[in-house]
């Protein structure tokens, strides 16, 4: 037997992409747990239904672009970016709503820029901000939580019919706890809390839940070193430094308190799966730490004073615009160079 | 606790050291074929210097150095030389090379050799020499030339010196149990390094916390003495030099430069070793430590072995099964490079033979997208930005790359390592080095052929601008001779007065030529051009040489900057031929106008002041290098007057009596000039005392004195003879070195034509006036 011929290194490190991106979908659990839990059945079919839609249009693109189908598919990099789109919509999303969504980001966001590693923008960001501007009623209409109303939550069965307008399922809709926050312009934050039923003790029913589980998840992506801190620890920073900055005690004026900010929304899904996401950040630690920061930044300001009640997808598509800016400015300095490389120079 | 500091990135692959440390060294026995290749080393492979069928001695050179940067070959047990030819080495790129074969007698039998009792009596280029003829060349991967690395300029100051036993790739250790078993001997080679660098310092010995064994003999041994054992944590590359420096002392060695820029000299353990053992015993280096280990291998282990061993033969030893092996590594797994077959030799840096099964080291898998994960920057020990890299690469975008600092990647593979996409990072970045060193010397080609053209086109001028001078000039001289019966002694006098001023009309409308065709201000007086130029010539000789010392080093560690390297070498290549062609011209211009009126310029004259020029300009002048120069242009003065005496002797003039005085004073005045050059140097001894000697300018004055002294001493017949001799040992040398340039295809061929034909123009005069 002849042996191989290869250059070094022959040793390779425990990780390689599929195995990331196996373990992100597996870190999801707990945040799809919490949701299903408080919203019923609606985001596991976002999900179900948003993955094959993934994976079918990521086969026949790669299809058209003559590329190996299985391989890439291999790579899981369709199917997180399904479930991420798919958590975030919600919960039983139409199934047009979803399709759209889908199209946007796999053949949009990511195809026609080349494909994986080459998208500039964050595919599923991508997907669910044109769902965000072009669908405004589909996109705010966010089930009420668990023991907020009477009656029962959406099973499985009544999730499909509502997804595929099967039949009519009877759904209580409600503003979600950011919405109610920005609306409110009277009562001070105490009595608002009093009043409404969804908010719970750190935030929102339900939401705060799913924000511990995706903290829970992105907790161990962190002990596997997937990412590094830098990225989401500088953007739950600047959002909580923001949010005690403009907290003023809870007045009616008041922007919510920094727990509140940390745990609505899509606060901790966006630190750790989406402001992560290796190929739309910027590169560098240095730079990770200012891309993180500016994204957490944003979000408190599009939630204090934007049009949209959460801001994570608009804060992070902005950020993936200056992602090879921060990469330029932030080169770091080679051994034995005294100075960073390129700097002030044109790309 | 001594402070250490952390490098960035580093990756932690298996250690998988235990394996291999089960025994001790165990000797590997003689096979029955060595094979010796003549190139273990960086630099220019030994020449072979016995015969096919001659018997050979263990430890009998059988190949010698070639030039500074090359090392000897030793035969590595007794028996006959059967072969010296092309056999495969082992070698990244797989390729043959000359090697001597021998076959061994199994009597072992060693020639005489003795080592040295007290080598603290020793001066450091003794040492050094005696480094060098034992063969010795970095044991840790390398390579390169150890009495090289070691020869550290004078003016570079080293406060440290640190040994190497961090030995942190997986699998291999070879180092590690040369600690546990041979610490006293590493401990004395450190010894005789301290003794030769003379750290000003420190010395510290740089280990891994992963050895716990290694280090406890290593600080059992070092007890007592001013060696420091420094520990740090396990991090693969920390043992790559850079990163053990950065570790140990906190300083970073300049992009391009070397350790001794930061004051420091490192050196590998093993190669402590084999130092010992030469200065001590006499011993060339002809065997070492070989790690044998894989799970391919069922008695893995670490073995002495034969340098010329066939890696088969070790194999065996260590239960080598073929079948189950996937992939032969000499190496490590980050670094090592693997063999295509097994009948090739161990060598001076063979480290580790690693067998890995299938399941141990698989096939890498087809490279995935890259994902911008950043993982190979966060593992990258230069702080390089490998994903970056690997993008302009692709795109093959080279400036991009380069200033991207490509050439400080030391190939360490901890960027593919992490690499969860299996992307080939380092393959890649090993392709566009030599694409842009291919281009790059593609480059000063035709740089080349363009100076040289341009040269050529120069001298025409130059010459015919020189033709028209002489011709005036003899118009002149023959107006003179007209319009005065003057006293001939008036003369002379008004002509050196002339000469003095540098304006005799010849001169002078050469002056004007060059002064027109430069460009030049004629304010410029000759001196101070020719100065200028000589000083361009040493500066620019002063660098070239800096620059290629650097450009062998990175070579040999297969330093990152290599690049860059070479370019500044290129570049200061360029320079200093511009410089020289500068020179040279002038020099000619000037020397045909001494030749008009002293047609026979002496050439050790001509040497003296073209090296005190040199030197002059090399520093600021001392009183001792003015002193120097007085003596110079002393002797000049006097040779020209001894010259102008025996003319007139000769011709029965009435101006001998007056030229014999003057003579004789210049001759008292020499000498009161070379005393005091004397003392000066005497007393500017210490602190010039080594420079002195290997002050290349200082010795060719050495020499070029010693010629005439020499020459003073023979009778014109005998001076005749002299020069006879000396102008056809350098035909010959020129024809020999026209010769090599043609069979290399070197960019000197025309250079060396030219000065050929000249020197044969010589000789035949030379002829001519002996016969
Ligand atoms: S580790 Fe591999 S996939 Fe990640 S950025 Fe570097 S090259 Fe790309
Ligand atoms: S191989 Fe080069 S780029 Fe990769 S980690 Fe090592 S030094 Fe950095």
């Amino acid at each position: 037997m002849a042996f191989l011929t290869v250059s070094s290194p022959h040793a390779h490190g425990p990780l390689d992409t599929a195995t990331v991106m196996r373990l992100v979908l597996l870190s999801t659990l707990p945040g799809v747990f919490a949701l299903s839990y408080f919203f019923g059945f609606g985001t596991i079919i976002n999900i179900l239904w948003a993955s094959a839609l993934a994976l079918g249009m990521e086969a026949a693109v790669l299809k058209v672009r003559k590329r190996p189908v299985g391989f890439y598919l291999n790579d899981g990099s369709a199917l997180v970016t399904a479930v991420l789109l798919g958590i975030a919509l919600p919960p039983a999303s139409p199934w047009w709503l979803i399709a759209v969504g889908i199209l946007f980001a796999i053949v949009f966001a990511k195809h026609l820029y080349g494909g994986m590693g080459y998208n500039p923008f964050n595919p599923a960001m991508v997907g669910y901000v044109v769902l965000l501007i072009s669908f405004p009623v589909q996109m705010t209409s966010w089930l009420a939580p668990a023991g907020s109303f009477d009656g029962s939550l959406l099973g499985p069965i009544d999730a499909v019919m509502r997804v595929f307008s099967l039949g009519q399922v009877d759904a209580v809709t409600m503003a979600t706890p950011l919405d109610v926050l920005k609306q409110n312009d009277s009562l001070l934050i105490k009595d608002l809390w009093a009043d409404s039923t969804q908010f719970g003790s750190l935030a929102g029913v339900g939401w705060e839940w799913a924000n511990v589980g995706f903290l829970a998840g992105g907790l161990y992506l962190l002990y596997r070193r997937v990412f590094t801190w830098h990225a989401p620890v500088s953007m739950l920073v600047a959002l909580f430094v923001m949010s005690a900055l403009f907290y003023d005690g809870g007045s009616s004026a008041s922007g919510g308190s920094p727990m509140f900010h940390l745990f609505s929304g899509a606060t901790m899904l966006g630190a750790f799966f989406i402001v992560t996401d290796p190929v739309t950040s910027a590169v560098s630690n240095k730079g990770r730490i200012i891309y993180g920061a500016c994204i957490g930044l944003l979000i408190y300001l599009i939630r204090a004073w934007g049009n949209y009640p959460d801001a994570v997808a608009f804060a992070v598509l902005l950020m993936n615009f200056a992602a090879p800016l921060l990469d330029h400015y932030t080169q770091p300095r080679t051994y034995g160079h005294k100075t960073t490389p390129r700097k002030g120079e044109g790309e | 606790m001594r402070k250490i500091w952390d490098i960035h990135g580093g990756v932690h692959p298996p250690e998988n050291k235990a394996q291999s440390l089960g025994r001790g060294i165990e000797p590997a026995g003689i096979p029955p074929q060595l094979i010796h290749p003549l190139s273990q080393h960086i630099g220019a492979p030994a020449a072979p210097v016995v015969e096919v069928g001659q018997r050979v001695l263990k430890g009998q050179m059988i190949a010698e150095a070639k030039g500074f940067v090359s090392v000897p070959v030793h035969a590595a047990s007794s028996g006959t030389v059967v072969a010296i030819e092309l056999r495969e080495i082992p070698h990244p790129s797989g390729l043959s090379a000359p090697c001597v074969v021998i076959d061994t007698d199994g009597k072992d039998e060693w020639i005489d050799h003795s080592g040295v009792d007290d080598y603290s009596a020793l001066d450091k280029p003794a040492l050094l020499n005696l480094i060098r003829d034992a063969g010795i060349a970095g044991m840790g991967g390398a390579g390169f030339p150890s009495a090289v690395k070691l020869s550290t300029r004078d003016d570079a100051k080293i406060d440290t010196l640190i040994i190497n036993g961090t030995e942190c790739e997986p699998y291999i250790t070879a180092d590690d149990i040369l600690m546990r078993e041979r610490a006293d001997q590493i401990i004395a080679g450190v010894k005789v390094l301290q003794h030769l660098i003379q750290p000003s310092e420190q010395t510290l010995i740089g280990v891994e916390d992963n050895k716990a064994e290694g280090i406890a003999a290593l600080r059992a041994a070092a007890e007592g003495s001013s060696i420091e054992v420094v520990v740090f944590p396990t991090k693969y590359p920390s043992g790559g030099e850079k990163q053990l420096i950065q570790i140990l002392t906190g300083r970073e060695v300049p992009s391009g430069g070397l350790p001794a820029d930061v004051g420091i000299v490192c050196q590998n353990i093993g190669t402590c070793v084999a130092i010992h053992r030469a200065v001590t015993h006499g011993e060339p280096l002809i065997s070492r430590v070989t790690t044998v280990t894989g799970d391919a291998c069922s008695a893995p282990g670490n073995f002495e072995v034969l340098l010329g061993t066939p890696v088969d033969y070790l194999l065996n030893l260590g239960g080598f099964h073929k079948e189950q092996c996937i992939r032969l590594v000499m190496g490590g797994p980050m670094m090592g490079f693997t063999l295509k077959d097994t009948s090739v030799p161990v060598v001076k840096t063979t480290n580790c033979l690693l067998a890995p099964t299938k399941k141990e080291l698989p096939p890498p898998p087809p490279a995935q997208a890259c994902i911008r994960c950043g993982m190979c920057a966060e593992a990258c020990p230069a702080s390089l930005l490998p994903q970056q890299m690997y993008w302009f690469a692709r795109g093959k975008e080279y400036e991009k790359l380069e200033d991207h600092n490509l050439f400080d990647c030391i190939e360490c593979g901890a960027c593919s390592y992490a690499c969860p996409s299996n992307i080939p990072l380092v393959q890649y970045y090993r392709a566009s080095k030599s694409e842009i060193r291919k281009q790059q010397q593609e480059k000063v080609k035709s740089e080349h052929a363009k100076a040289r053209f341009e040269a050529r086109k120069e001298r025409i001028e130059r010459e015919d601008a020189e033709k028209e001078a002489r011709r005036k000039a003899r118009q002149e001289a023959a107006k003179k001779k007209a319009t005065a019966g003057l006293d001939p002694v008036a003369a002379a006098q008004q002509k050196a007065a002339a000469s003095d001023a540098g304006k005799d009309p010849a001169q002078a409308a050469i002056e004007k030529a060059m002064a027109k065709r430069s460009g030049n201000a004629p304010e410029e007086s000759d001196d101070e051009k020719r100065a200028r130029l000589q000083k361009a010539v040493t500066t620019a000789e002063k660098r070239l040489e800096s620059a290629s010392t650097k450009l062998e080093e990175a070579r040999a560690s297969d330093a990152a900057n290599l690049g860059a390297l070479q370019t500044a070498f290129d570049r200061m290549t360029e320079k200093l031929g511009q410089a020289k062609e500068e020179l040279a011209q002038f020099l000619s211009a000037e020397s045909q106008q001494t030749e008009t009126q002293n047609n026979a310029a002496d050439p050790a004259q001509a040497a003296i002041a073209r090296a005190q020029a040199a030197r002059a300009s090399a520093a600021e002048q001392s009183p001792l290098e003015k002193a120097q120069q007085l003596v110079a242009s002393l002797e000049k003065r006097l040779e020209k007057s001894e010259q102008k005496l025996q003319e007139a002797k000769a011709a029965g003039s009435d101006t001998a009596d007056v030229l014999e005085k003057s003579t004789t004073t210049l001759r008292d005045k020499l000498e009161s000039a070379r005393g005091e050059l004397a003392q000066r140097s005497d007393s500017e001894a210490p602190t010039e005392a080594v420079a002195a000697t290997t002050d290349p300018a200082q010795l060719a004055i050495e020499k070029a004195m010693a010629a005439r002294e020499a020459a003073a001493n023979m009778s014109a017949d005998e001076k005749a003879k002299k020069a006879l001799e000396s102008l056809e040992s350098r035909v010959k040398k020129t024809r020999e070195k026209l010769a090599e340039a043609e069979a290399g295809g070197a960019d000197t061929v025309d250079v060396l034509r030219d000065t050929l034909a000249k020197l044969e123009e010589k000789l035949a005069a030379a002829r001519d006036t002996a016969s």
